[in-house]
């Protein structure tokens, strides 16, 4: 696999096209033969991130970038941005509105989740200038298996 | 349990997935939050949930759900069905509450998505 990189937009609130990213990112590295197991992780490490993205922020970018031995998957957007990083860690912590826990979301285990399935994972959120979540992903070696 | 005998277990209708009611499942979960989902191993599983939107749909896909089963009767808007067909996700409904459904299918010999009784 050389240099394979591609983003998409991410409309916030758009609950009718929300995941549609990370679907094509799961299907892009399924079509590449990307192991199986890794392409959950990062799947769901992306999905976790786009919904991020569609409930909490003012639209987004989610990439991915595919180099020979480890995948970058980054989501950024341009704010409000997380308030307590540390807080919002951990699991069971959630800030979503009544309306998101109807339709399943919320549970506060987005970042959690992408915590443990990324090999390594950088937050950088201020308040007024928004959030860069990357996560990395290593192809050649055992990564971690949930 | 082969999906037809889940269906049998469950009294359950088959909205989508003809073509898949020979697959094969062993483990289940049950829930409404769908971070839950994809906070363990589920590849293969089969998932019970009283919602019925495209993110139940989507986040099936990403986790690997083999099939998905909504309780309580509930059947799924038009659209809704639509992507669970153009991205092979075979959808039941059953008439019991998530309660009964779980107690079934556990009686039947499906663990958790742990592999646990």
């Amino acid at each position: 696999m050389a240099g394979l990189r591609k983003s998409f937009f991410i409309k916030a609130r758009d609950f009718v096209h929300a995941g549609e990213a990370s679907i094509r990112v799961q299907s892009l590295l399924k079509s590449i033969h990307v192991d199986p197991r890794l392409t959950r992780r990062v799947a769901v490490c992306s999905y976790e991130g786009e919904m991020n993205v569609v409930m909490h922020a003012d639209d987004g970018l989610l990439s991915v970038d595919i180099g020979p031995d480890r995948l970058v998957l980054e989501v950024t957007d341009p704010g409000p941005g997380i308030a307590d990083v540390e807080r919002a860690m951990q699991p069971g912590f959630s800030t979503a509105s009544d309306e998101l826990h109807e339709m399943g979301f919320g549970a506060g285990m987005g970042l959690p989740n992408m915590k443990k399935n990324a090999d390594e994972i950088l937050i950088d959120s201020k308040i007024g200038q928004g959030t860069r979540v990357r996560m990395t992903f290593l192809i050649q070696e055992e990564g971690k298996n949930t | 349990m082969k999906l037809t005998e889940i269906a049998r277990v469950l009294d359950a209708t088959l909205l989508v997935g003809e073509d898949k009611l020979g697959i094969d499942i062993t483990r289940c979960g049950a829930s409404d939050l769908m971070s839950d989902i994809l906070a363990g191993p589920s590849e293969g599983s089969l998932l019970l949930t009283g919602l019925t939107t495209l993110q139940v749909i989507r986040t099936a896909s990403i986790a690997g759900i083999g099939v998905i089963v909504f309780v309580r009767g509930k059947t799924a808007p038009p659209e809704v069905l639509e992507l669970a067909r153009a991205g092979g996700m075979p959808l039941m409904s059953a008439p019991h509450s998530m309660f009964v459904a779980c107690g079934r299918l556990h009686a039947h010999g499906l663990s958790g998505l742990n592999g646990h009784r």
